[in-house]
């Protein structure tokens, strides 16, 4: 009792290192869920619409990809930023850098796959007015992407969840330093193994408000547009 | 540029069109000229769709070859299409014209001035900042109509678009067609509306399990068919 009470405490307190976390989450997470949609939309699109050989492999393997192990994008991450790494020599292994690329890895698949599967059921749809406009391979990606734009929303909301709540990778390439690379994930982890469970629980608190108020946000945003848009 | 190519005239050389085992369309030769309404008729299930997706560019034949103003394989140019179900763009009706504009190539300083022209052309003036999938059935083959010509069309194909419309928003669609037939834009329509047939046509083309059994100006082939199975057809007798 008296745990939750002072976890509730340093929310209201509005405890400056508790926001401190909060605030770098947020960062890490947001940057690479934009970074990640940067690449996982146009590619998935790509797929979508690109027949080749080797391309149900390739549906399969971003499919299973969705589920990387979290401390395996992170591990390989380190091994590239480390300083006997090939990319050893940028210093970003230990920093927010470090911690955006490792997320965007891992969420790259899930939003490409997500899209991807999004864009093909569009593509069914339009593809005979598409066709009989004599629209460009490009400019059927950007029709699909952007009249798929509130589904889509849904890989986005799913990339965001996956960033938000991982912990291993961003605890092996940020390190967990405090001030610095301390996340919402890496902060629970430690502070309840010292047995710190106000903080853990605070933080566990906001962390679950976040992702919560952000997919109502979402969900919001959906349901208003579509009514605008059809 | 555009002014120099034509898809006209539109010609289909011994063309037959197999989907596994099945004959969908069987050694059609047939050529479209600039002229009067061309209304094609038929049972369900007699080949109409097939034909005008073949004329469209929108599949290949598996025989013979299709040519749009002595080319082949190309490109549609001038030709455009209204399915009986038009897939509406997830904008405003106005943003699916200027949609359709801007892959025609008009330049972007002209496309509201010439979608605002072409919803009224379609009557749909008021409509343009709607969503366009909140339109009606009727509402929505208008812009479908408006959308098809804005590619500045020479021929203008058309399948069953008034198949699930009642009869107000036939009356619009037709009125459109006919309005655009009289613009000098070569009409090649599907239907299975016999009144629709003789509103319309200026000629007739009678299909039957993929093949064209019989062409003739719209008169003629209403009161006086050559063939036992269009008799059939206009006493309305199953066509099997």
């Amino acid at each position: 009792m008296s745990d939750q009470f002072s976890a509730w405490q340093l929310i209201l307190n509005g405890d400056a290192a508790l926001f401190a976390i909060v605030r770098l989450s947020l960062a890490v997470s947001l940057s690479a869920v934009a970074l990640a949609a940067m690449i996982g939309m146009p590619l998935g699109a790509l797929i979508a619409l690109t027949r080749f050989p080797g391309r149900s492999v390739l549906v399969v393997l971003l499919n299973a990809m969705m589920g990387l192990p979290p401390v395996v994008v992170g591990l390989a991450v380190y091994l590239l930023l480390s300083r006997s790494g090939p990319l050893g020599s940028m210093g970003i292994l230990f920093t927010p850098t470090a911690m955006i690329i490792a997320q965007t890895i891992l969420i790259v698949p899930i939003i490409a796959a997500l899209t991807r599967q999004t864009i093909e059921d569009l593509w069914a749809e339009y593809r005979d007015e598409l066709t009989a406009m004599d629209v460009s391979r490009t400019g059927r990606m950007a029709t699909l992407l952007w009249d798929a734009r509130f589904s889509l929303l849904t890989a986005l909301l799913a990339g965001f969840g996956r960033a938000a709540a991982e912990v291993g990778a961003v605890m092996i390439v940020g390190g967990n330093i405090d001030g610095f690379t301390r996340t919402m994930t890496t902060a629970v982890a430690l502070e309840t193994s010292k047995g710190n469970l106000p903080l853990a629980m605070g933080l566990g608190l906001v962390l679950v408000a976040i992702v919560l108020a952000i997919n109502a946000a979402a969900w919001g945003t959906r349901i208003w547009s579509e009514r605008q848009a059809g | 540029m555009r002014a120099t190519v034509s898809d006209l005239p539109l010609v289909l050389d011994g063309v037959s069109l197999q989907v596994g085992a099945t004959t969908i369309l069987a050694g059609l030769s047939l050529s479209i000229t600039p002229g009067a309404p061309t209304l094609i008729v038929g049972p369900n299930g007699s080949g109409k769709t097939s034909l005008l997706r073949l004329m469209m560019g929108l599949a290949a034949p598996t025989a013979g070859r299709v040519s749009w103003g002595g080319r082949t394989g190309s490109k549609p140019v001038r030709r455009a299409i209204l399915f009986q179900r038009p897939v509406m763009l997830r904008r405003t009706a106005a943003a699916n014209v200027a949609y359709a504009l801007s892959q025609a190539g008009t330049p972007r300083n002209e496309r509201a001035g010439r979608a605002a022209a072409l919803l009224e052309r379609v009557g749909l003036s008021d409509l343009g900042q709607r969503p366009a999938r909140k339109l009606s059935g009727g509402e929505q083959q208008r812009l479908a109509l408006a959308r098809a010509l804005a590619r500045d069309p020479e021929i203008l194909l058309l399948d069953e678009p008034t198949a699930s419309l009642d009869p107000a928003a036939t009356r619009g669609v037709e009125e459109i067609v006919l309005m655009a037939a009289q613009s000098g834009i070569k009409i090649v329509m599907a239907s299975h509306d016999l009144g629709q047939v003789r509103r319309l046509a200026g000629e007739v083309m009678f299909m039957v399990r993929g093949s064209l059994r019989e062409r003739a100006a719209a008169a003629d082939f209403l009161d006086r068919p050559s063939t036992p199975e269009a008799t059939a057809f206009l006493r309305g007798d199953l066509v099997i």
